[in-house]
């Protein structure tokens, strides 16, 4: 057979090979130890010395011309295999992916959350005590003395005459002012407690207080620091307005208004100077120092800020309100 | 403080609508809440006398009238009220006229005869809720006139809601001055003059407590006529602010207490024996109040007594016995100064708050007793006739409220408004609040008057000046202060992060009461005595929490009765433990607690769905510690607790201190506390978790790790995690990682056995372990393991 036939047969037997295996056949046929090809060069030996080179370089440059087509084909077997096995292993990626559900934290943490950063970044620090409170730390050192008329406006929940739930964190404010002198920026965040439940009451809530004392605090650096405040907490250029109010604490008092696009004004805040006898009752020269406090109520906050109708809605716990804010 | 404005413009009447009245009053600090018609809308009516009454033929209650309205004929009217008689002056509902409700008047016949209109009763006109009968008016009433002309009703009332500091406009006469301020306007005080002294019977009076009443005056006027009918202007008047009319001389005193602020009282004198003394009760002394309730007096209590017997609660109540019926005809009024540190409290302590106690204890003015005395007896002898005594009046000067004198400093406003208000503005101001003021180079001398009682301060003037000026234009300025860091401790865990670290698990943060029903608390914590409120909202919410449990459980109850099967909440808060050596009696302990149930992941195509079990919570928790850096000094050991399932209950113990449990809600309390099936919980103390360890790095070893696994058989009984800690603490050399990576029990181990598979990874830091150093390790583990536990290795 010549030389061309046996190099088209083997191609011929590379093209109709399919598997890795029926391919390495057709390598040891014809390139195999007994392979036609490595037959031929056994036959060299009958030819004369002249021939036997030109007969050689032929019978190798067929040999690796067989060679390159098992290599390509072999090439073009893998590929295929591994297309296949990629075929194989195709899934619907529209599936649900495993998803570890996530919950999420209370609204009145998260308003309570983004109040401790707004005042955080200007230096205040925040503050906590305790709920069942003493009436010299809940009204007392408030200037709240017994039988002040305020007293009764609390509507307290007293466990005896000398100790309740407090009605507001500034007990807080006055155990830091035991504690240190000026300057003081603290805010103070948590439960507080009032003897009413109906549909805009319910029994405990929650108040951020703030306090600032220094040497040169003013009515009118109250009004920035809450004008900023509620302009940021809204995020929204809403119109604030100071009403004069009273507070047994704080003097000048102003409670603050919102007035949203269209809407009517709503209270928000209570607000004012701290009074001098809060200071001289916790050892603070109220002729030096000066201070302002301001005293806000998370829920009402809240509902303002998402759309929360029920105020009860906070304390029931419910996933479908919750899972909301997530 | 309820009042008709026409009633306050009659003092002073700026040139501001209604709403910008209240809007003007609400920028000075007296918040308007409301502004409310006095009387709902309807029209057509006008006033009317029957001109003819009779019985109607075909109806025993019916009348058949004839009433003039001013028109050329008078009008048919068929009326079902018993007082409709002859000459009745009456308000007419005229053909047309609508009533409020939308009732429409119309030509209508009643059991045959013919009734154009209707006779009105005040309930009728929404005027009140008095249904008894057709309203009578004097006879004077102009007949024709539209009725709500007549009655001015064209006119609202406002509702002040004044803060405790501002009693000073608890009276027309206060809001007046305040709207005479605010507008630069006048104030005209009706006429007030003194009485004309026409007997001479007087009653001593003695202050006995100078300090609580430095002053009383008191007046004798005999033979009124008590079943006269106050004016229909007065009943107006005090209908608009919301006082029932009842008799000439209640009237009268409510009268001068809306018009000037000031309480009044009247006792019957034929009632009275001997001089009236304001004197402490003494403890234990009985007293009758015109509500018939009996109280038993204390000797802090302020009573106005004559020579036998407590007659009245001074400033607050007046007495049974003493008071005004319809048989008296001489009576004792009283205007007296109480100093509101005698009063104040004490209403409250015997369940009581009335009109004179709220205002005696804000405080009134001492100068005004006088004024009031005048005013009330000049319109109870205009209504009841009779004569008026002398006024006798107890004083005792030196325990009389001063006219306060108070020094206000320029620099002092200047400080504490952060602006500067020019020097005449303000002394324009102090003047126009009626404050007598001295500028000199450094501040003003300010003298106030007996009426503004609530000054003491100078920061009390400073709020004056503010308010008057406005706050509005006070500008806004960012406040100064020293940059000063705070503290941020890298060795703390914030209870927010914690809590976070469970969201991400899945959790939803609750918020619960802090007060818990005490049947759920008892069930759960039979061994811990609750703080208990004394007057709470309900029985429900009356027992203060000592775990976050409670509150978690009923979280998870309410959702599962709204379909909500699978439930994961966390709650952070303070837990309220009586400890007799704590502040105020009670630890106040701060927590972090979860709760889990129904499925442990949502159902899924691929992993189907599994019950959340103890493990998932364990995991949970086993993550918080792990954010401390040292989860290595916490333990697991199985416990008991009341509110758990006693085979499936731990206690986290950190170092030696336990910090906290975890378990399955014990089963037999799932059904009483309104849960749905198996539910877990775990609560820690937040104290024991904040500890945070701040890193300190190790190299990382370049040199390979070697892995053994190991398969023992032991008891059932012996923990999993005694066996680990124990390996952990026999110090196996380069030991870098140990995990427990399968549990079984069944076949090829004995009964009463399990088998524990553990895997360790071994490292040396700056070499590769040599074959034997390895096989030395793993042969002392399991010498120990053997010794320890009676281990055997399972082949």
């Amino acid at each position: 057979m010549a030389l061309s036939d046996i190099v088209a047969a083997a191609e011929a037997a590379v093209a109709a090979a399919t598997t890795a295996q029926q391919l390495d056949q057709v390598r040891v046929d014809y390139l195999g130890k007994k392979g036609a090809l490595t037959e031929q060069l056994k036959s060299l030996g009958k030819l004369s010395a002249e021939e036997r080179p030109a007969a050689g370089q032929a019978i190798n440059e067929a040999k690796q011309q067989v060679q390159a087509v098992i290599n390509a084909r072999n090439d073009e077997l893998k590929q295929a295999e591994l297309a296949a096995k990629l075929a194989a292993e195709r899934i619907d990626v529209s599936l649900p992916g495993r998803r570890a559900e996530r919950g999420g934290m209370h609204p009145v943490s998260q308003t309570i959350a983004r109040i401790e950063a707004f005042f955080g970044d200007l230096g205040f620090r925040t503050v906590e005590g305790p709920e069942v409170e003493d009436d010299f730390h809940n009204f007392d050192a408030l200037n709240i003395p017994a039988n002040h008329p305020a007293r009764a406006d609390h509507d307290t929940f007293y466990f005896t005459p000398k100790t309740m739930l407090r009605t507001q964190t500034s007990g807080v404010q006055i155990r830091t002012m035991e504690q240190e002198q000026p300057p003081l920026r603290i805010i103070s965040p948590g439960r507080v407690y009032r003897n009413d439940y109906d549909q805009t009451h319910t029994p405990m809530f929650h108040q951020v207080e703030g306090l600032m004392v220094d040497t040169d605090v003013s009515f009118t650096q109250l009004k920035g620091i809450l004008e900023d405040f509620l302009v940021n907490f809204f995020e929204e250029e809403l119109e604030v307005r100071f009403r004069p109010s009273y507070f047994p604490f704080t003097e000048p008092s102003a409670e603050v208004d919102v007035r949203r696009k269209n809407g009517q004004w709503l209270e928000v805040l209570g607000c004012g100077m701290v009074h001098p006898s809060v200071l001289q009752a916790v050892g603070i020269d109220s002729e030096k120092y000066t201070g302002f406090a301001f005293g806000m109520g998370v829920e009402r906050l809240t509902m303002l800020r998402y759309g929360v109708n029920d105020l009860r809605a906070f304390f029931e716990n419910d996933v479908r309100f919750l899972k909301q804010f997530n | 403080m309820k009042f008709s404005e026409k009633w306050l413009r009659s003092w002073v009447n700026p040139a501001l609508d209604s709403v910008a009245l209240s809007e003007q009053l609400s920028m000075a600090g007296l918040e308007v809440d409301s502004i409310d018609a006095v009387a709902e809308d309807f029209s057509a009516v006008v006033v009317g006398e029957v001109i003819a009454c009779g019985p109607h033929p075909d109806a025993d209650k019916l009348q058949v009238t004839k009433v003039d309205i001013g028109a050329d004929e008078p009008v048919d009217i068929v009326c079902g009220a018993p007082n409709c008689r002859l000459g009745l002056k009456v308000a007419v509902a005229t053909v047309g006229a609508v009533l409020p409700g939308d009732f429409k008047i119309k030509k209508a016949k009643l059991r045959g005869q013919p009734s154009h209109g209707m006779l009105c009763s005040n309930a009728e006109l929404g005027l009140s809720d008095d249904h008894d009968g057709i309203i009578e008016l004097p006879a004077d009433a102009p007949v024709g006139m539209d009725y709500r002309d007549y009655l001015e009703l064209n006119d609202v009332t406002l509702d002040v809601d004044l803060t405790p500091n501002r009693a000073d406009c608890l009276g027309i006469r206060g809001i007046a001055r305040e709207v005479g301020v605010l507008n630069r306007l006048t104030v005209t005080e009706p006429a007030m003059a003194p009485v004309t002294v026409t007997h001479d019977q007087e009653r001593a009076v003695i202050l006995a407590a100078p300090a609580a009443c430095p002053r009383y005056l008191g007046r004798i006027v005999r033979d009124l006529n008590v079943q006269a009918e106050s004016p229909l202007w007065l009943r107006e008047r005090l209908r608009r602010s919301g006082v029932r009319s009842i008799d000439p001389v209640v009237d009268v005193t409510n009268y001068v207490l809306l018009e000037l602020g000031h309480p009044m009282h009247a006792f019957d004198n034929a009632k009275l024996e001997g001089a009236v003394q304001v004197r402490m009760a003494a403890t234990g002394e009985q007293l009758t109040l015109l509500d018939g309730n009996q109280v038993t007096l204390t000797d802090d209590v302020l009573v106005i007594a004559d020579e036998a017997k407590a007659l009245a609660m001074a400033g607050i109540f007046g007495g049974a016995d003493s008071g005004v019926t319809s048989t008296t005809t001489d009576v004792f009024l009283e205007s007296a100064f109480f100093a509101p540190a005698a009063i104040a409290g004490r209403a409250r302590r015997f369940g009581l708050h009335t009109d004179a106690s709220h205002r005696y204890e804000r405080g009134v003015d001492p100068e005004l007793q006088r004024t009031a005395m005048e005013r009330a007896t000049a319109l109870l002898i205009e209504i009841c006739g009779g004569e008026a005594g002398p006024i006798v009046e107890a004083v005792s000067p030196e325990h009389l409220p001063q006219a306060a004198q108070i020094v206000l400093r320029k620099a002092r406003l200047a400080k504490v408004l952060g602006i500067s208000i020019a020097a005449a503005e303000v002394t324009d101001i102090l003047t126009r609040l009626g404050f007598a003021v001295e500028e000199d180079a450094d501040a003003w001398q300010v003298t106030v008057p007996t009426f503004r009682f609530d000054m003491a301060i100078e920061e009390d003037l400073i709020e004056e000046v503010a308010r008057i000026y406005g706050y509005h234009r006070i500008q806004a300025a960012a406040p100064a202060a020293q940059l000063r860091m705070i503290a941020r401790q890298e060795g703390k865990l914030s209870a927010v992060s914690l809590k976070r670290t469970l969201i991400d698990r899945g959790y939803q943060e609750a918020i619960t009461y802090s007060f818990v029903d005490p049947k759920h608390q008892a069930m759960l914590f039979d061994d811990v005595a609750a703080l208990t409120l004394p007057h709470p909202i309900s029985v429900e919410m009356s027992s203060m929490r000592v775990s976050l449990w409670p509150g978690l459980v009923g979280a998870v109850a309410h959702n599962q009765k709204r379909q909500q099967q699978s439930l994961a909440f966390c709650e952070t808060g303070l837990r309220f433990i009586p400890a007799e050596d704590a502040e105020n009696g009670v630890r106040q302990q701060p927590m972090i607690a979860g709760i889990r149930a129904g499925k442990a992941h949502p159902e899924h195509w691929s992993d189907g769905e599994r019950a959340v079990d103890f493990y998932d919570l364990k995991g949970d928790v086993e993550a918080l510690l792990a954010m401390t850096g040292e989860a290595g000094e916490f333990r697991f050991v199985a416990d008991q607790h009341p509110a758990l399932h006693p085979g499936q209950t731990a206690a986290v113990f950190r170092g030696a201190e336990r910090i906290g449990y975890l378990g399955a809600i014990h089963p037999q309390f799932e059904k009483k506390l309104g849960l749905n099936g198996r539910t877990y919980v775990f609560e820690l103390e937040l104290d024991g978790l904040v500890n945070r360890a701040v890193p300190e790095a190790q190299a990382v070893s370049k040199y390979p790790s070697i892995r053994r696994d190991l398969a023992i058989v032991v008891k059932q009984s012996i923990a999993a995690g005694e066996i680990l800690a124990a390996i952990e603490n026999i110090g196996v050399n380069h030991l870098v990682g140990l995990n427990l990576f399968d549990v079984y029990q069944g076949a090829g181990v004995a009964e009463g056995h399990r088998s524990l598979a553990l895997s360790m990874t071994l490292q040396h830091a700056e070499r590769t372990l040599e074959e034997q150093e390895i096989n030395a390790a793993v042969a002392a583990v399991v010498d120990m393991l053997t010794s320890e536990f009676g281990a055997t290795l399972r082949e």
